[in-house]
């Protein structure tokens, strides 16, 4: 447990020591809060949907970038050498570096919380579908971190890793909306695997424990396989 | 201390290591001599857990690589070949989060930092990123690394690559000062260095074991083969041959140069017996003016170079 602290703390410093960070969080805040605001006076209406209905779509392209020097990097200079021989296992490394790109996009969230506390001043706000939709959009992180740590693990090209992850990530955002023309029963069948329907189901402010277990299993079988992926390296 | 068995790696189809034993007791300072691409870097990163053998296995103390890697890791201080450390961290912080890892106790880590920043000349980096580094600052924190916790194994892959003169001499003074209590591998294909710090020698080639000893068992091995270099003055070559030629052992005489009534003579000798004595004796029966006479012991450039061809 020390372990994974020590290396989650390393990459999340590593974040802030290099531009990557601040590039990545003004991006970020720029997108998210023109898409947002361009169209927020215009319906009159004090509430965040809009934010959370494109976030998904933001977090797709934003998360692989941000997870993808995690492995690659060190493939590519040789430090995870270094790194596999201190007395560690590959679960305290994958655990690690998982945690702090989960951590680094709960602080890009963090600025947006200022949105709501605008909104609230000039109406008023339902606060529990912000609630529900600020907690969706951590389990979105954490999910769409471990996709993009995964594909981050299997080469040591960071461009490779970018584009695998966002591709994964984009997948799962659009799945049910590019397959309408499906008859509907087998829909809802696709419609469940999509994480944007469980995102939406959170962001509504119901939060239920068939969308939670969702993300948490999405999580699971990503960090599972970079660990295979990680061992089988030998 | 380590015990090796029928180590063999595979990568695909290709053999880099077939089926190496040899035990590495405590206290022993080991060289691994090969040329490129022998199977010293493979050997040395499955030891460290960093490969997984195809077959075969490696103990060390009690504790299997397959089963207890992150005992074995505690035990085990590594240098990997040009110590490739994370470029955009501090050396400084570096060190603190290596020993973080080696769970040094906070309180400490200060002190141990100061000692090895001593120890490895760090003093003036500590504060400059990795990447900034020169090659030779660079070895000298991978080597801080591998000490951090004063591990009981030492695994150095070529340590001295990429130091000056100076730096070579106190990295193989501090090799073996902590040699004496501590278990230290190295590779290397500088053979000077091997025979300056290593009490064992084992040269591998084309993945398997091709010499295995001190430096003075390998040197005795090859002794029976030795050349023996005279000068000679107011003496000919031919004559001198054909005297020279039916001393017992003798196998070959070579002129390596002359000038004036002087000539230079390489004598080839295959004899367990030293063949100066009789030499001598000839040179003073036929009264030649003897100006050199020395044995050539066998180097350890010329045993790597029989072994490995």
């Amino acid at each position: 447990m020390k372990n994974i602290l020590n290396i989650c703390g390393k990459e999340f410093r590593g974040y802030f020591i290099s531009p990557i960070a601040y590039i990545v969080i003004s991006i970020f805040l720029i997108l998210t809060g023109w898409f947002f605001f361009s169209t927020f006076f215009l319906y009159g209406q004090t509430e965040m949907r809009g934010f959370f209905n494109l976030l998904p779509l933001t977090f797709s392209f934003i998360i692989p970038a941000v997870t993808m020097k995690l492995f690659s990097e060190e493939f590519n200079t040789g430090s995870y050498e270094l790194l596999y021989t201190m007395p560690l296992s590959s679960i305290d490394i994958v655990i690690g570096k998982f945690m702090a790109a989960a951590l680094f996009t709960a602080i890009m969230l963090l600025p947006t919380v200022s949105y709501s506390l605008f909104i609230a001043s000039i109406g008023d706000l339902d606060w529990g579908p912000v609630i529900g939709g600020y907690t969706g959009a951590l389990m979105l992180g954490a999910a769409y971190s471990s996709i993009g740590l995964f594909a981050s693990s299997i080469t040591k090209n960071q461009i490779i890793a970018f584009i695998t992850g966002m591709t994964l990530c984009f997948t799962l955002t659009l799945l049910d909306k590019m397959l309408f023309f499906l008859p509907e029963s087998f829909l809802a069948f696709i419609q469940y695997l999509g994480a944007d329907y469980h995102f939406q189901n959170i962001s509504k402010g119901i939060i239920d424990s068939r969308d939670l277990l969702y993300f948490l299993s999405i999580c699971f079988v990503m960090l599972y396989s970079t660990d295979l992926v990680i061992r089988e390296r030998k | 201390m380590i015990h090796i068995e029928n180590l063999t790696k595979f990568y695909n189809d290709i053999c880099a290591v077939d089926k190496i034993s040899f035990d590495i007791r405590k206290g022993e300072i080991l060289g691994l001599l090969g040329p490129n691409g022998a199977g010293k870097t493979t050997t040395m990163r499955m030891l460290t857990c960093y490969l997984r053998p195809s077959s075969g296995s490696i103990t060390v103390k009690d504790f299997n690589i397959e089963d207890n890697p992150v005992e074995i890791k505690k035990l085990i201080g590594y240098l990997p070949e040009s110590a490739p450390i994370y470029p955009d961290m501090l050396v400084y912080d570096y060190l603190k989060f290596v020993a973080d890892i080696r769970g040094i106790d906070r309180a400490l880590q200060d002190g141990r930092i100061k000692e090895l920043a001593g120890i490895c000349a760090l003093n003036a980096v500590m504060h400059k990123s990795v990447g900034e580094l020169s090659k030779g600052y660079k070895q000298r924190v991978g080597l801080a690394h591998a000490m951090i916790d004063d591990p009981e194994i030492l695994v150095l892959d070529e340590p001295t690559s990429g130091l000056d003169p100076n730096q070579i001499v106190e990295i193989r003074d501090i090799i073996k000062k902590i040699g004496k209590e501590k278990t230290v591998i190295l590779s290397t294909h500088i053979l000077s260095e091997a025979e300056a710090t290593c009490d064992r020698i084992v040269i591998i080639n084309n993945g398997l074991i091709a010499a295995d000893g001190s430096t003075e068992d390998l040197k005795r091995q090859a002794g029976s083969d030795y050349i023996i270099n005279v000068s000679l003055l107011n003496a000919v070559f031919e004559e001198a041959k054909e005297a020279l030629q039916s001393i017992t052992g003798v196998s070959e005489v070579i002129l390596a140069g002359s000038e004036n009534n002087q000539i230079d003579l390489h004598i080839a000798c295959r004899s367990t017996n030293d063949l100066r004595q009789d030499i001598f004796k000839l040179i003073k029966e036929k009264d030649w003016g003897l100006l050199e006479f020395n044995r050539e012991t066998k180097s350890l450039e010329n045993i790597f170079r029989e072994l490995t061809r």
